[in-house]
């Protein structure tokens, strides 16, 4: 894994958010502007999806961006392609070295299949992406959620078609930034999930900058 | 192998096809790729309820797998078993690497137009499942992660992919058994990563049978803890 610095000052940025974990977000990133997300304490998953700010029913495609690229995990020069074929964003920077898009968000029923038919009560990224959009993002619905990044999360899989939630590799202060190649919506689950060591079972803060282009 | 008069339903799938089917809570469709070679894209929606539908994610770390294959189910979105895979001759089946657009068709075969083809034209598996989504009130929006049978893209130590040819010999089969009412929408033409350099399609053959839905002592039902779970849920669904 090679690691990728940024020359951006965060003092310089346009938007600065510190997103508490157990919250959603979304917002507008225009076509130029660098976003960055900053795993603030260490090995926090940051649940991302991104639709083409035109028109939202091209949006992210995990397949895509893994088969246009070869290789199943996220990284600097890591092109985000869409259902369309086309880059929403470009992977500029990163300290982390390897993001997740295949382990998807956790959700209310998945956690029961996965971890106890009792854990259906626990807070999940689902909730918070369908609130986000029933609040703020009405164009959008659970139609539009399908297999998003799993930013600082460590997922490996192997020749023999295992996969496996492992341990994180990320630390504090690391972060990914990307550049928008169109305007594109983020959507954000600051990952709540409990049950396995995707955030070192202690959700953190991160925090989210936006450069002008 | 059941005896030709079993099959409820037999059809064969030209290369370059696509189709539409509901599997009842119970049936088997059993899929055979005939000349070898062939790839069988598949969209899975509950049929009763199609905003609940097939979710890559959720299917792949419940088993901690990154291919499918006998003993594996595809999950739902829900926390439900869309269908279990009861048979397989392969032992790999893709689900992460996609569909081809018309664009990377271009680019790869040159232009197959209806205009100078006519039947014969070259057809890809996003636009061929978009038109049989359409059919059933569904659209891009719905378009998520698909399988891929009889294809194989491994990953090496370092999460490289390399498309493996020649992985699936003429006769492979695989067998999906229906845990919900099932909705498949199957298109059957090439990868995008085959690197064959010839637009040449191939042929799958569906065939349904009766067949009843897993039970606790079922391979799939079994094969893992969160299986188990998955099938509780889903029986409580028809309780």
């Amino acid at each position: 894994m090679t690691l990728h610095e940024s020359s951006l000052d965060p003092t310089h940025a346009a938007f600065r958010r510190v997103l508490e974990s157990g919250l959603g977000f979304s917002h507008v990133v225009r076509k130029g502007e660098a976003f960055r997300i900053v795993d603030l304490e260490g090995n926090q998953a940051v649940d991302t999806l991104f639709f083409s700010a035109r028109d939202t029913a091209e949006r992210y495609s995990a397949v895509d961006t893994i088969r246009r690229q070869g290789a199943v995990y996220l990284t600097t020069g890591s092109a985000l392609v869409s259902s369309e074929g086309n880059v929403l964003l470009t992977i500029t920077a990163d300290t982390c070295g390897r993001h997740d898009t295949l382990g998807g968000a956790c959700a209310a029923e998945s956690n029961q299949v996965r971890y106890a038919l009792d854990k259906k009560y626990m807070h999940n990224c689902r909730d918070n992406f369908l609130l986000e959009i029933a609040e703020r993002r009405p164009e959008l619905s659970k139609r539009d959620l399908t297999a998003n990044i799993n930013f600082f999360m460590n997922v490996p899989v192997s020749p023999e078609g295992e996969l496996h939630f492992e341990d994180g590799i990320s630390a504090p202060g690391r972060y990914v930034e990307m550049r928008a190649e169109t305007d594109v919506i983020v959507l954000i689950s600051n990952c709540p999930q409990l049950n396995n060591p995707c955030n070192g079972y202690d959700p953190t803060p991160v925090e989210l900058l936006v450069w002008s282009a | 192998m059941p005896e030709s008069s079993e099959w409820l339903h037999e059809e064969m799938l030209r290369g370059g096809q696509m189709a539409s089917l509901v599997l009842k809570r119970g049936q088997i469709l059993q899929l055979t790729d005939v000349d070898g070679g062939a790839c069988l894209s598949v969209l899975l929606f509950n049929a009763d309820f199609p905003l609940e539908r097939y979710n890559m994610p959720d299917t792949l770390k419940a088993q901690h797998i990154a291919r499918l294959t006998a003993g594996n189910v595809l999950y739902s979105d829900m926390g439900r078993v869309l269908c279990s895979v009861v048979a397989d001759s392969l032992g790999w089946h893709d689900t992460i690497t996609g569909v081809m657009d018309a664009r990377v068709m271009t680019e790869k075969y040159g232009v197959g137009s209806y205009q100078a083809l006519r039947n014969e034209r070259h057809r890809n598996g996003r636009d061929n499942l978009l038109v049989e989504l359409a059919k059933f009130g569904l659209g891009k929006r719905d378009f998520g992660p698909n399988v891929n049978f009889f294809v194989k893209v491994e990953p090496d130590a370092s999460g490289q992919l390399r498309f493996i040819t020649a992985h699936s010999p003429p006769g492979s089969s695989v067998e999906l058994r229906a845990e919900l009412n099932t909705l498949l929408v199957l298109s059957a033409t090439p990868h995008p990563l085959d690197p064959e350099p010839r637009y040449l399609p191939k042929s799958v053959k569906l065939s349904i049978r009766a067949g009843k839905a897993a039970t606790a002592d079922d391979a799939c039902f079994r094969s893992c803890p969160e299986n188990a779970r998955g099938f509780a849920l889903t029986e409580a669904y028809f309780r």
